[in-house]
């Protein structure tokens, strides 16, 4: 075994984590600027954050690889090597959602209704702030696990804000006069597909509680 | 050799175990770092057990030293064969006492009963170190808070090193019970290695018994070193490096002089100074922690082994040696022991001398008890 290298490996594997987690906080940041410059009919602007996102997800992609490799050659922390490597792909999960979703804003072009952005743009803050606060939770449970804690609650106050709003703007899709029922179904859809990502991030808080308890001394 | 094969394949669990089976460091790692420190603490740091050890008790024929060995050895290599660890300091009591028997020597009950019931206090005192020291670790390590792999880092420099200690005191201390009686009649000459290490006869026979514990480590230890691991209970890297720790405060405390005095000169209570199984310190302090975590992850059934592994273990020792004494004796004609010498020394096992400064034994491996005053 050796120790200089393992040294040198465990520094660097410390900053690729804190580096991928810096790259889920970031998606959030493009995810909603992208679907506000969409609502806001700017297609340019959308495309670029959409690229940025690609840009965004292969890189986290290289980073999970790559951490992944090291906690297996290396065998670190070979007790909670398990738990680290369902929450780093969970968050590339999370981050694969962002894409996801954007390109199917891309693809499918919906037709958002002056009505309903307020509440979309209202529905897109809420998962990105739960994301956000997984992202800190996980932060913490590298770093200072006492801290975990603080940041796990947000995560369930924001799903529970994103249920909330994600019903209202179903309903209204559903009252909205003038509306095919094709396009109804669409945009429904889309606001679906858009609150799983709060759902997500709340089951990777559960998960993410369960892990720190097991570190428990 | 072979006892030091089977004091290798058996007692370098004792040190590497709980790190080699919470996977802090692997097994190759561990018996390299073992076997050279058995190997510098055996050259090093083992003339003082093995003057006394010479004349280990009553035995007092070269057959006779050689069968108790041997029965020792076999004892502790059946243990290792049942997949149980054993200790080779209960096997060399009970070789002893089958030398005893045999020889109609009398025991010195009052040293024996010491003896056993430090194999009951032990693993309790094991139990209660390890207990404090997690608990010490459970709030200073949050407190600093130190980050995951930090955490890691540090436990595992904090095993190899608690390890490496470990190791040497059981080459210092152990390579009596392995090359001791043959310390008198070494067939070696001084020698000088690569022409620069100067190696007195006795020495180069610890060296020679430090390469058999060597290799018993890297042939045979590592379902050993995997049963003290994860086979009582499943131990967190934390928890390993606690009960190696354990482990060693406990032997340094029965076998500490200078902190006997000192605790005396404080007018604290003293504990007796009885060297203790290794083994058993470490089972103790596994055991210990899991019964701080609520004793349900304890595999109770791996205790019990081990527990009745530490009763026949001396008794099947004690048989063996009795059994090889008459065959050798009445088959071969051999002199298993002097009649004359055996009525004017009725002690079982003189004290085994501590090389180290100020301490009759720093971690023993070898049990001895006090020699009694000689019959007129």
């Amino acid at each position: 075994m050796s120790y200089g290298g393992i040294l040198r490996k465990k520094i660097g594997i410390e900053h690729k984590v804190d580096a991928f987690l810096d790259l889920v906080s970031e998606s959030g940041i493009i995810y909603k600027r992208g679907i506000d410059s969409y609502t806001s009919h700017n297609l340019d602007a959308f495309k670029g954050h959409l690229e940025n996102m690609v840009e965004t997800e292969r890189q986290a992609d290289v980073l999970r690889r790559s951490i992944e490799d090291l906690l297996y050659r290396r065998t670190l922390i070979p007790e909670s090597r398990g738990d680290v490597l369902r929450l780093i792909e969970g968050m590339d999960s999370l981050l694969g959602h962002f894409k996801g979703s954007m390109f199917r804003f891309e693809i499918e072009r919906p037709n958002m209704r002056e009505t309903l952005v307020k509440d979309l743009l209202a529905l897109v803050e809420c998962v990105v702030e739960a994301v956000e606060a997984v992202t800190c939770s996980i932060r913490s449970f590298f770093k200072n696990i006492l801290a975990v804690s603080d940041h796990l609650h947000k995560v369930s106050y924001w799903e529970a804000e994103a249920d909330k709003i994600s019903t209202r703007l179903q309903t209204a899709i559903f009252r909205t006069e003038n509306l095919e029922l094709c396009e109804s179904l669409q945009l429904s859809a889309f606001v679906r597909h858009v609150d799983a990502i709060a759902d997500q991030a709340e089951d990777m808080a559960d998960s993410l509680a369960i892990y720190v308890l097991k570190r428990a001394f | 050799m072979f006892l030091g094969w089977s004091l290798g394949a058996n007692d370098a669990a004792n040190v590497f175990g709980t790190a080699v089976g919470s996977r802090m460091v692997k097994f190759h790692t561990a018996a390299v770092c073992c076997s050279l420190f058995v190997l510098l603490g055996a050259v090093i740091s083992g003339a003082g057990a093995s003057e006394t050890l010479g004349k280990l008790g009553a035995v007092n024929a070269l057959a006779g030293a050689f069968v108790v060995a041997f029965s020792a050895a076999l004892s502790v290599y059946m243990m290792i064969r049942a997949r149980y660890p054993a200790s080779t300091s209960q096997a060399i009591v009970g070789a002893i006492l089958g030398w005893n028997f045999f020889s109609d020597t009398p025991t010195d009950t009052i040293e024996l009963t010491k003896i056993v019931m430090t194999w009951v206090a032990c693993p309790t005192l094991a139990a209660i170190t390890a207990i404090a020291f997690y608990k010490l670790a459970a709030f200073v390590i949050p407190s600093c808070r130190i980050s995951l792999f930090k955490l890691d880092k540090w436990t595992r420099y904090g095993l190899i090193a608690v390890g490496a200690f470990g190791s040497y005191s059981l080459g210092a201390n152990n390579i009596a019970n392995v090359v001791g009686v043959f310390v008198p009649v070494s067939p070696f000459g001084n020698v000088t290695l690569f022409g620069i290490i100067p190696l007195s006869s006795a020495q180069l026979l610890f060296l020679i018994g430090g390469i058999a514990i060597a290799v018993g480590v890297f042939t045979y230890s590592r379902h050993t070193m995997q049963t003290i691991g994860g086979g009582i209970f499943k131990l967190s890297p934390v928890m390993a490096l606690v009960a190696v720790w354990a482990h060693s405060v406990v032997l340094f405390v029965f076998s500490s002089q200078s902190l006997e005095a000192f605790l005396r000169g404080m007018g604290l209570p003293t504990l007796p100074l009885v060297p203790v199984s290794s083994s058993q310190a470490i089972v103790g302090a596994v055991v210990g922690m899991g019964l701080l975590k609520g004793g349900r992850g304890i595999r109770w059934r791996t205790v019990g082994g081990i527990a009745c592994g530490w009763v026949t273990t001396p008794i099947i020792a004690g048989i063996v040696c009795f059994i090889c004494l008459s065959i050798l004796q009445n088959v071969f004609q051999q002199t298993v022991y002097d009649d004359t010498l055996a009525q004017k020394q009725p002690a079982i096992i003189e004290t085994v001398a501590p090389k180290t400064v100020g301490t009759r034994h720093e971690l023993p491996g070898a049990v001895t008890v006090q020699p009694s005053e000689p019959r007129s």
